[in-house]
């Protein structure tokens, strides 16, 4: 019975959320617009100027626009997994997270349920721009479709609960800017997602190591491996890893015991 | 813990930082009894909500609800709980069902029982009609009104309200004071209503008096007017608060 109390809940948390995600046309479009326009701009441009070098999991040459695409997707999970986090510092402010927090359900299990549910919509939004891409000539095998999926779930959970984590921290709305240009944009350049790690390495040895232990380099680099029907278990561990420790922080940065709840003034 | 009790709040106290939001608060409610906790702007009423709804910790003093500890029976406590918060909580995007049915789903209701729920309590304030318009649409008045059925919907012993008439025009208010008077009556329910309007008191109430995160008064209607040898709430109120409202 209590099992099914918790299905219902999460089945409800997820529901609501991706009920407001394909409801809010201008988000769905707009999660989308971001990497397109990296891939058909950006990417073209940039092809002539970097040269690649066969690396795993890539068995031949291949173009700039099939390098980034990993990296794109990561950045859609990135973006929506800060924009969960703003959703939830929004919820917070309006008041609709208190609804959640006062149902009879551990703080942990309402909290992981909101990064399901967020992670649910960056899923959808990453297979979407897969078809586009598909389109777009950038075919991975069509098993890399299925493999990419755990990987997908794994970069979503930790992505969201770093966001998750920077939400219990955020006083207000206005404050979120500030994640903008501390966390999405740095972890997004110092990162494999542009660029492979041995080219860093060419010109700066701070900035490899800085894109090494990034864990959104690991995510990135597990779903590229994912996607090639490759498993990088370096990459899983450490984004598990990374997963796990930030989801604690998160867990405890809401309790009302333990957090900064108490001290923010807010639930 | 006497079983005629359905929350017992004792020695309670609770600072922000080096600042006292309460101090020592004590006091019991009853199923079948509304009680009003009233109190001018600032006097801790929200904060005391906040520790009730277990949405702060209680550091100082305990908090149960229908004999469960807030604190180490967590779950058990707010399962006896139903809540109407002073802002708005309603998801402005989705329907009055689909707003209460997210509810019950955080209540772990299965569909059946939750479209009863819904369908009784919707009935009950004559929203019910409304159920497939989204809350952008209604107006405060009844927006409120699907938050009270909302907050009952699991059938808590328990309502606590945090000054839920707050922004409302006047038919409005009065219909939501006398529909949760009668909840209380009907539903054998235990009602906390924090107020700061002391038109929101009837004769027959409990009321508990907050002033500076102190328990000022607490006692029946009569009992407040006698300790403070005032004619009416409002001068007793006057008298407790030195004037604040």
């Amino acid at each position: 019975m209590r099992l099914l109390h918790y299905w219902r809940a999460m089945w409800g948390i997820i529901w609501r959320e991706l009920w407001r995600f394909v409801t809010q046309r201008e988000r769905f479009i707009s999660a989308l617009v971001r990497p397109l326009v990296w891939l058909f701009v950006f990417a073209a441009g940039f092809r002539a100027a970097l040269g690649l070098a066969i690396t795993p999991p890539y068995e031949t040459y291949i173009l700039y626009e099939v390098y980034i695409t990993p990296g794109l997707i990561g950045m859609i999970q990135l973006f929506n997994g800060m924009q969960s986090s703003l959703s939830m510092v929004y919820d917070r402010e309006m008041g609709s997270m208190r609804i959640l927090m006062v149902c009879p359900l551990p703080r942990w299990f309402l909290l992981l349920s909101k990064l399901m549910a967020g992670t649910g919509v960056s899923i959808l939004q990453a297979y979407v721009f897969l078809a586009i891409a598909w389109f777009y000539d950038i075919q991975a095998p069509w098993q890399g479709y299925l493999w990419i999926l755990p990987a997908l779930l794994l970069s979503g959970l930790m992505l969201g609960a770093l966001g998750l984590l920077l939400s219990s921290f955020i006083k207000q709305l206005e404050n979120f800017a500030g994640v903008m240009n501390f966390v999405i944009f740095p972890m997004f350049f110092m990162s494999t997602a542009l660029y492979p790690l041995w080219k860093i390495k060419e010109s700066s040895a701070l900035l490899y190591n800085l894109a090494q232990y990034n864990p959104f380099s690991q995510a990135v680099e597990m779903i590229r491996f994912a996607l090639y029907g490759q498993f990088n278990s370096m990459a899983f561990i450490y984004t598990l890893v990374a997963f796990v420790v930030f989801m604690a922080a998160a867990i405890i940065g809401y309790n009302p015991s333990k957090g900064m709840m108490t001290r923010k003034g807010g639930a | 813990m006497n079983s005629s009790i359905a929350l017992s709040v004792e020695d309670l106290s609770f600072s922000y930082g080096g600042k006292k939001a309460l101090t020592q608060v004590n006091f019991k409610i009853k199923p079948g009894e509304c009680t009003v906790l009233l109190g001018p702007n600032g006097a801790g009423k929200s904060t005391l909500f906040s520790l009730i709804t277990r949405l702060y910790d209680t550091r100082d003093g305990r908090i149960e609800l229908c004999g469960f500890d807030i604190k180490r029976q967590t779950l058990l406590a707010l399962a006896k709980l139903g809540v109407v918060f002073q802002q708005t909580t309603l998801d402005m995007d989705l329907s009055v069902m689909q707003n209460l049915r997210y509810h019950t789903s955080l209540h772990g209701m299965g569909r059946k029982q939750a479209e009863q729920r819904i369908q009784q309590e919707l009935e009950r304030l004559n929203m019910y009609d409304r159920r497939f318009e989204k809350v952008r649409q209604l107006n405060g008045g009844h927006r409120r009104r699907v938050e009270i059925a909302r907050a009952l919907l699991h059938k808590p012993s328990v309502l606590v309200l945090d000054e839920p008439t707050v922004g409302l025009d006047v038919p409005s208010r009065l219909s939501i004071v006398e529909y949760v008077h009668q909840l209380a009556v009907e539903e054998n329910l235990a009602v906390l209503w924090a107020s700061h309007l002391i038109d929101e008191i009837y004769p027959g109430d409990h009321l508990i008096v907050l002033h500076k995160g102190q328990v000022k008064a607490n006692g029946t209607v009569d009992d407040v007017l006698n300790i403070t040898n005032t004619p009416t709430i409002k001068d007793a109120f006057y008298s407790l608060t030195q004037g604040e409202q």
